[in-house]
């Protein structure tokens, strides 16, 4: 029978949820990586027992880790226990945690320095990894968005990473800045018909599109509309807040902006909005049903200077007309006295038959839909703050 | 023979339990101890000092000795006590946030 993975990554630690294809009952596992932020964990669409966490820590930095059996144990790649601590001709291991950013004449023309909260121009510093995003096709592939905002990727299981330096490079750089949160790149779509072609979202710079495997990039920013900006409808400086797609659509791409939900139905070309009868159209979170192209969901947030959601009521929209027209779902979710948050990267569906929608909150809830929002329940109350969520089908 | 004190959360990370006992050719210092902690332990490499810049990292502290030598050289010789293995060379997280 097909069941589910839920991959929770909180403020301290990754916890694993499993059930059946009912989705009704929960073994929850974790901590994993007690005491660590964990910003993301997914697992590859190639092979589904392998899993990636980006494991950070504010003291001691960026650490990778894999699991190769779907998050009973984890290694970080590049340094495997009881194995050698250095590889052919005496190369130390331990390389997985290390992102440097590409500074080499030969592969483009990569920035030094972006804009800082002072306006002055600051150099790229790494920070951590926000998201991970395995290959669609080869379960040793993976990329990473990291802040400062950079794309990177491992072509050896992460055992290590290079910069993609031409997204840092193409032009703009000098010209993004760190939002609230830092100038990260949190948002990375891989394109299912065309292996060539990906999106990324950094904030505060917008999204960006490449049709040649990440060698070229061009902002796609166009119809965005950011009065928060010294020029809301400048080529880049948008506040992107998540992109998601429907794999059999790949060039209709919703976007949750910081304020503005919005549609493209060109990859990205040209935007509008359609935020339509929403509450409020600030927020993070935004996804797809899994059989349903025009079903989008999001979570409003009453405002940017607050970051919970409107009137103590948790509620999640759906349109099923790919916007514009939103209806409330509210039957399981707290519609009293609740003031949690649903961050960037803590919505996922599953591709079950009826089709499930999860999200974490920051107050510790992951909420489960098994029936594509009209019932909620929690599958757990009283984690740590959620960063990430994640599902996984399996057979 | 020289001890290091890890922080709990390090020696998670390198599956150590207690104090490393480590060897130093040459010189006792901070950046040699470190060297060896790295090379037998590399999954620490970037969690104590930069990868690249080698600098460490803001929140960790290096302690002996009741002193705090987190502002010495890398290259400064550490006190003889921890060089005789008397004394332990701490590597502490700081206590932050309240």
């Amino acid at each position: 029978m097909s069941g589910v993975r839920v991959l929770v990554g909180t403020r301290k630690g990754a916890f694993v949820l499993t059930s059946d294809g009912k989705r009704e009952r929960w073994d929850v596992s974790g901590p994993h990586f007690a005491g660590w932020e964990i910003y993301h964990v997914k697992g590859s669409p190639a092979d589904p027992n392998r899993l990636f966490a980006s494991q950070t820590s504010g003291w001691f930095g960026q650490i990778i880790q894999r699991s190769d059996d779907g998050g009973k144990t984890w290694t970080q790649p590049g340094t495997p226990p009881g194995e050698p601590t250095t590889g052919p001709g005496g190369m130390p291991k331990g390389e997985s945690n290390k992102f440097q950013y590409d500074s080499s004449s030969e592969t483009g023309k990569p920035l030094t320095t972006h804009q800082f909260y002072d306006g002055t121009q600051h150099p790229w510093e790494f920070k951590r990894v926000w998201h991970i995003e395995p290959s669609l096709t080869d379960p040793d592939t993976v990329y990473a968005g990291v802040e400062d905002a950079a794309l990177f990727r491992s072509k050896d299981g992460g055992k290590s990473w290079q910069e993609l330096s031409g997204l840092r490079g193409h032009g703009t750089g000098p010209k993004w800045q760190p939002g609230a949160g830092g100038m990260c790149l949190h948002t990375i779509v891989l394109d299912p018909g065309n292996p060539q072609r990906m999106f990324i979202a950094i904030s505060a710079a917008g999204a960006f599109r490449t049709d040649d495997g990440g060698k070229t990039w061009r902002p796609i920013n166009k119809g965005l509309n950011s009065p928060y900006i010294p020029d809301p409808t400048a080529e880049v400086g948008h506040c992107v807040h998540r992109i998601a797609m429907h794999r059999s659509r790949p060039g209709v791409l919703f976007m949750q902006k910081h304020w503005d939900v919005m549609r493209s139905d060109n990859a990205g070309d040209l935007w509008q909005e359609v935020s339509g009868n929403l509450p409020t159209d600030f927020g993070f979170v935004i996804d797809v049903h899994a059989h349903e192209p025009e079903t989008v969901y999001v979570v409003p947030i009453k405002s940017d200077g607050e970051h919970f959601v409107p009137d103590g009521k948790l509620r999640v929209y759906r349109s099923r007309s790919g916007g514009n027209e939103w209806e409330a779902l509210t039957k399981g979710l707290p519609q009293k006295d609740c003031y949690v948050n649903v961050l960037r990267d803590a919505m996922a569906v599953d591709s079950l038959d009826k089709c499930g929608i999860y999200f974490g909150t920051t107050g510790g809830q992951v909420y489960a839909s098994a029936d594509a929002g009209d019932n909620w329940a929690p599958i757990v109350r009283d984690l740590p703050a959620v960063l990430s969520v994640e599902v996984q089908t399996l057979p | 023979m020289i001890r290091v004190v890890l922080p709990s959360h390090l020696r998670a990370l390198a599956h150590v339990r207690g104090d490393v006992e480590l060897e130093i050719e040459g010189p006792a210092t901070q950046r040699a101890v470190l060297d060896a902690l790295e090379a037998r332990y590399p999954m620490l490499r970037g969690t104590i000092r930069d990868h690249v810049t080698q600098e460490r990292r803001a929140f960790l502290r290096f302690f002996a000795c009741a002193e705090d030598l987190s502002h010495e050289p890398p290259d400064a010789p550490l006190p003889d006590a921890v060089a005789s293995g008397a004394e332990p060379l701490l590597i502490i997280g700081a206590i932050a946030g309240g």
